[in-house]
């Protein structure tokens, strides 16, 4: 990790990683759409609303994935003090709330013709939302201070506060009576999902994921990017 | 513990001077809950149905008001880097404040619940599960508000910024302690619902300093 601890370095590794990570997310997401919405078997109870669960699902998991990068960058942070570690936290909010978002639509828009209803306040979508709130509130407080240094570091601690609320998520399913179905993936024995299914829901999560990467590294690049402009400025207050 | 009582001290003596910032919490609470049987309408069993909520919720709304007293005036008179530098551990003096926190604020909360209670048509059978719900749950409010208070010090729009920031982590509190109550007022015994929100305290005391802690030493340096 210390020899990425360098920002420079780090912007040449992304320079050359970027285009062939960026390919291989375009296509796992092609090929997952095309599999998911045309060459999947329709679901013998859901029929064809079945398809939204392959951005769904991928989706809920980014959000937690997200979220965990979040706070595991905010630790390397605050204990570390890796100097692209709040970079890379600054840069997953964002994209983690988008995953959040997205979740929580596509889950109202399967909810409405499935259960009846946009929204149930069960313990699983209330917990999602709780977690859409925290990034809000994260990147709220980033932004809140004059200087940048300030808010990183109040971010960081909130971001870890946060991290109470990811195995409620996990485990809401399993805790309470809820509306919302338990994992059909992780389960000890095998996935209960018929392999036709299986095949583009991980395909879309494996594409979703190298999206993370790609927009994680574009964000990152222009946050360090924004530093060195504001270092400059700072140097000739004249320019 | 000399530190400890010493902060505690402190804080109710500025409270006693300055009486008028804890009391506004209290009639900002009273207000809050007299304004539900004006917006939903008076009919006696709507309002049985939802009182411990309103109460909940109106409780919450004051804790969340209350909260820039807890270190902002230390902040702006550098009080506080006093505090960082005491030869007691920060945790220690974090939770003193907390408790002094509760004691003004939370306290006459919890007090005066079962009159506003009364007032939304509450099943007199609630009175005390309300009472020990919110015995349990205001003091947790105070220490994760605590958290909240601490990392927005010197922010812009700090006021609202924390109610943000602290609203969505008391959602336990306001679920628990709202089942409390309704269990009570249905005859079901509350006793499961107080058992969590207890360890709900118990898990806030020694982790809410400790985060408000840290959130205070990246503040001041």
């Amino acid at each position: 990790m210390h020899w990425f601890a360098n920002p420079a370095r780090f912007m040449r590794i992304a320079e050359k990683l970027l285009p062939w990570v960026a390919g291989a997310a375009l296509l796992s997401i092609a090929i997952g759409l095309y599999q998911g919405l045309l060459a999947s078997p329709a679901d013998y109870q859901q029929g064809e609303t079945v398809r939204i669960m392959y951005v769904h699902v991928p989706s809920a998991w980014m959000a937690m994935f997200c979220y965990m990068t979040l706070a595991v960058a905010s630790a390397s942070f605050l204990i570390w003090k890796h100097p692209l570690a709040d970079v890379a936290a600054q840069a997953a909010a964002p994209i983690g709330a988008g995953f959040t978002a997205m979740a929580l639509i596509t889950g109202a828009l399967w909810g409405q013709p499935m259960w009846g209803t946009w929204w149930v306040w069960d313990a699983r979508l209330t917990s999602v939302l709780i977690l859409f709130f925290l990034y809000l509130g994260y990147i709220a407080l980033v932004n809140a201070f004059d200087e940048p240094e300030r808010g990183a570091r109040a971010g960081a601690i909130l971001a870890l506060v946060g991290v109470v609320n990811v195995p409620i998520i996990k485990f809401s399913v399993d805790w309470w009576n809820t509306l919302h179905q338990p994992a059909s993936l992780t389960r000890l024995d095998a996935p209960a999902i018929d392999p036709a299914m299986l095949s583009p829901l991980l395909l879309m999560a494996l594409g979703f994921q190298l999206y993370f990467v790609v927009v994680l590294i574009i964000r990152m690049r222009a946050i360090l990017t924004a530093r060195r402009i504001r270092a400059l400025h700072m140097v000739e207050p004249g320019e | 513990m000399k530190g400890f009582a010493a902060i505690i001290r402190r804080e109710l003596k500025l409270a006693m001077r300055q009486g008028s910032d804890a009391a506004i919490a209290l009639i900002f609470f009273v207000v809050v809950v007299a304004l539900f049987p004006l917006g939903v309408g008076p009919e006696p069993g709507v309002l049985e149905r939802i009182s411990g909520g309103v109460v909940w919720i109106g409780a919450l709304l004051a804790a969340m008001l209350s909260l820039d007293r807890l270190f902002q005036a230390d902040h702006e008179d550098g009080g506080l880097d006093l505090l960082v530098m005491a030869p007691w551990p920060l945790e220690v003096l974090v939770l003193a404040k907390c408790l002094a926190h509760w004691l003004v604020t939370g306290l006459p909360i919890m007090l005066i619940s079962p009159l506003l209670g009364l007032l939304l048509h509450m099943n007199t059978e609630a009175y005390f599960t309300l009472l020990a719900a919110m015995a349990l749950g205001t003091p947790v409010l105070s220490l994760i508000g605590a958290v909240g208070a601490a990392l927005v010090l010197g922010a812009r729009r700090a006021g609202v910024l924390v109610s943000l920031l602290v609203l969505p982590l008391t959602v336990p509190v306001l679920i628990f302690g709202v089942s409390a109550v309704e269990a009570a007022a249905i005859g079901q015994g509350a006793g499961p619902h107080l058992m969590l929100l207890g360890a709900l305290l118990l898990a806030a005391i020694p982790l809410c300093p400790w985060a408000a802690a840290a959130a205070l030493r990246q503040a001041v340096t």
